[in-house]
């Protein structure tokens, strides 16, 4: 099998996946009761919010376990928007956010708020400059991804959050690094970031599990009313099993190792496709490596794709919906409609090899030979 | 309290010496649908299907609700069935089977039906007693027999009293299986699931066939018409699906024929492996979901051609009805969901940018000809995929 959809998810690591299964079936106590069972998962709890908390740079108690990034995401924009309503009305997103923030914003619009939405430039980059002029003393919230989940285009957060500061000091910084956490170093204090989402099953844990960094003295209004869990943002019984290997996985990043790793099977993915002919490249140049973006000639997204999996080759079609819409973020960089309805992203995890790049290339090149075209 | 469903038939009444074949297969179908959610006993009599459960805590609303969808039923009633066949038992029950309706109305009326001719009151009499005994324990009601918020019906038959609200509208036609079987082709759009819940409400038997070409098409296009086809045997019943490898054929389409040509060749040849399939299933015609001028392909011109490919009967019902009629009913039996799921299905893949809305048969024949598909034709045949399937909820 080679499995090159990693930005879609990855493999649990088995370190993480024998986390839960102890978890699960030995010190599956409740962190709330008051039993030593208890005490006992409330130290795997904090354990794990230890080593998530370090990964970002951050103090335990700013970090809140949710189910996942879309909770996250959406925890990030309807805390913020209901906390500072009365303060503006103004919410400035990217163009090409994840569908978490996207249809949290036209929510928020619905519902009376200004929402701006920045374009990237043709390189697939939002830019600090492009940000900052849709700020006005009005914005509650800034919300732009820290790498995008379909280009890996990474995003200048640091200089674009500085930017909107030096406009407005009260608005809050929200980051989705859903794509960039566990693949680059981040600091929230580097990036200047007031919330940051994260998600397990992006770095080898399991689904149904994520977090979010809320900078000390950031005000948010919770979703969900319940119990006391998370500080009462985010109340109901922690998923302890998927919390736990989450902390496990995040306990097994090597960042830099991987990053090296990964940039030279990405490097040779390009040589061996820039050698198809017919296929392109749409990643911008300084992606991060883990994702890469391409068109493979006339043939649709979804032709290739289910053509690639029978050769045991799984990879995402890169746009978003199959009759003839092509995706969202493509558009926004420019992308003519017929590159776009072929695109295709591959994306790279620390697992994956040489053969697995070798597979893909050669069934790219057999579909384009094979395949019929539009 | 016993409850009980009292079915009407439908048009199958009019159908003279035949009736009986009818009502016996609607009660194989009434007990068909029933079978997974417990023990009924279904019996006829006096053009009336009695549905009594078995067991204690059957589900009665789920009953209805299969009952509802069966064809071949004019109307049903959920009604009780009195402890006695006696005037004392009826005015005891009356009122108390029908409390929450009649708690909540001003007036009402009793309608009375005796069809045992040997019990000892006739239809007034019934009908003064039992409005007297519901009037007794509601006092504020008011009889009126012209337009009554409540009808109260009272129905003395062979085997017992009964007694209920207003019956229910059965979904019509007639029982699936007296019409003969009949293959429909489904793509997984919005008309054919339609197409098919049409012919099988004139009581045709299903069979499914389903055109598929990976990788051009995926697994979930293939799984988005089983599940369509479930909700379809909600009202059809049980059915066999064949999907046919597609893919070679289409190729060698797309390569050997006219660009403007391939959709109308593509379902000539449709229609002629459909046959096939359908001839070996016992089919004595195909169905298809093609609406006049929908598309290019379904302009007179283009039906001409296609059905000259095959010599069966092709059933088009919704060839008159517009759009949203068709989405209209693709509400109705919740297709429509899933109908618009976005999978590249057969259909939309190769679609020529211009499709000859005029094609000259004589072209057509042609180009198919010349290009010859007789080998990929018997080798698709070869290899059809068998997929039984059952309504969603079973």
């Amino acid at each position: 099998m080679h499995y090159l959809d990693n930005s879609a998810t990855t493999v649990v690591s088995e370190k993480a996946a024998q986390k839960a299964f102890e978890i699960m079936t030995q010190t599956y106590g409740n962190p709330s009761s008051l039993h030593f069972m208890g005490l006992q998962a409330e130290h795997e709890l904090e354990a794990a919010r230890k080593s998530v908390a370090k990964r970002l740079g951050v103090q335990t108690d700013e970090l809140y376990f949710t189910s996942g990034g879309t909770e996250s995401n959406n925890t990030a924009l309807f805390g913020t928007a209901q906390a500072k309503k009365r303060r503006g009305n103004r919410i400035v997103v990217s163009a090409v956010e994840h569908s978490s923030i996207v249809e949290a914003a036209n929510k928020l619009e619905s519902d009376g708020f200004e929402v701006v939405r920045i374009a990237p430039r043709a390189d697939g980059i939002i830019y600090a400059d492009d940000v900052a002029a849709a700020v006005d003393s009005g914005t509650i919230l800034v919300s732009v991804m820290l790498v995008n989940n379909e280009t890996g285009a990474i995003m200048p957060i640091d200089k674009i959050f500085s930017a909107v500061r030096a406009k407005n000091p009260d608005v809050v910084c929200h980051t989705d690094a859903v794509q960039a956490f566990g693949k680059i170093k981040i600091n929230a204090k580097r990036l200047g970031a007031d919330l940051i989402s994260v998600s397990a099953h992006k770095v080898h844990a399991p689904k149904g599990c994520g977090a979010l960094y809320v900078k000390k003295g950031v005000r948010i209004v919770p979703l969900h009313y319940g119990g006391e869990q998370e500080k009462k943002l985010r109340p109901g019984t922690e998923a302890l099993p998927l919390i736990a290997a989450f902390g496990v996985a995040c306990n097994e990043f090597d960042i830099d190792g991987n990053l090296k790793k990964v940039e030279e099977l990405n490097n040779y993915a390009k040589s061996l496709l820039t050698e198809i002919d017919g296929v392109t490249i749409n990643s911008p140049q300084n992606a991060l490596p883990y994702v890469l973006n391409i068109s493979a000639g006339k043939v649709r997204s979804e032709t290739m794709l289910h053509f690639l999996e029978e050769l045991d080759v799984y990879v995402s079609s890169g746009s978003a919906c199959a009759k003839g819409k092509p995706s969202y973020v493509l558009s926004a960089m420019g992308l003519s409609k017929d590159r776009a309805d072929s695109a295709l992203r591959i994306s790279f995890s620390k697992y994956s090899t040489a053969k697995d790049v070798e597979a893909l290339c050669a069934g790219i090149k057999a579909g384009l030979t094979t395949l019929a075209h539009r | 309290m016993k409850e009980i469903i009292l079915v009407k038939d439908g048009e199958i009444v009019l159908k003279g010496l035949n009736r009986r074949a009818f009502e016996d297969i609607l009660k194989k179908n009434v007990k068909h649908s029933l079978y997974p959610i417990g023990k009924f006993e279904v019996t006829s009599a006096q053009s009336t299907i009695y549905v009594k459960p078995l067991d204690d805590d059957a589900d009665l609303d789920e009953a209805c609700d299969r009952i509802s969808r069966i064809f071949g039923i004019a109307a049903f009633s959920r009604a009780v069935v009195c402890d006695e066949k006696t005037l004392e038992s009826v005015m005891k029950t009356a009122p108390y089977y029908l409390e929450d309706v009649l708690k909540n109305a001003k007036t009402f009326k009793v309608e009375a039906k005796r069809s045992d001719k040997k019990f000892p009151y006739k239809s007034p009499d019934i009908c003064r007693e039992a409005g007297g005994a519901i009037l007794e324990k509601f006092p504020h009601l008011k009889v009126d027999v012209h337009n009554p918020e409540v009808t109260v019906y009272v129905e003395i038959r062979d085997f017992g009293a009964y007694i209920h609200a207003d019956p229910i509208k059965g979904a019509g036609g007639i029982p699936v299986g007296t019409g003969g079987n009949a293959a429909i082709l489904i793509s997984g759009g919005i008309d054919s699931p339609v197409a098919a819940y049409m012919m099988a409400k004139r009581g045709i038997r299903l069979t499914a066939i389903h055109f598929a070409s990976p990788p051009y098409t995926s697994m979930r296009a293939e799984e988005k018409v089983v599940r369509l086809l479930q909700k379809v045997a909600k009202y059809s019943g049980t059915m066999t699906m064949y999907t046919v490898p597609f893919t070679k054929i289409q190729e060698k389409i797309k390569s050997d024929c006219p660009e403007e040509l391939f959709t109308i060749i593509m379902r000539r040849l449709m229609m002629e492996i459909s046959e096939r399939i359908a001839k070996q299933n016992d089919c004595a015609a195909l169905i298809t979901g093609e609406s006049l001028g929908q598309v290019a392909s379904q302009t007179i011109g283009a039906l001409q051609c296609t059905d000259e490919a095959t010599d069966m009967v092709v059933f088009r019902p919704l060839i008159g009805m517009d759009k949203q009629e068709i989405i209209d009913i693709s509400y109705k039996i919740d297709t429509y969901e899933t109908s618009i799921e976005p999978y590249e299905d057969c259909c939309t893949v190769f679609t020529p940018k211009h499709p000859r809305t005029k094609p000259v048969l004589k072209y057509v024949k042609e180009a198919q000809e010349k290009a010859d598909f007789n080998e990929l034709v018997e080798v698709a045949l070869e290899n059809l995929k068998t997929t039984y399937i059952k309504p969603d909820n079973d």
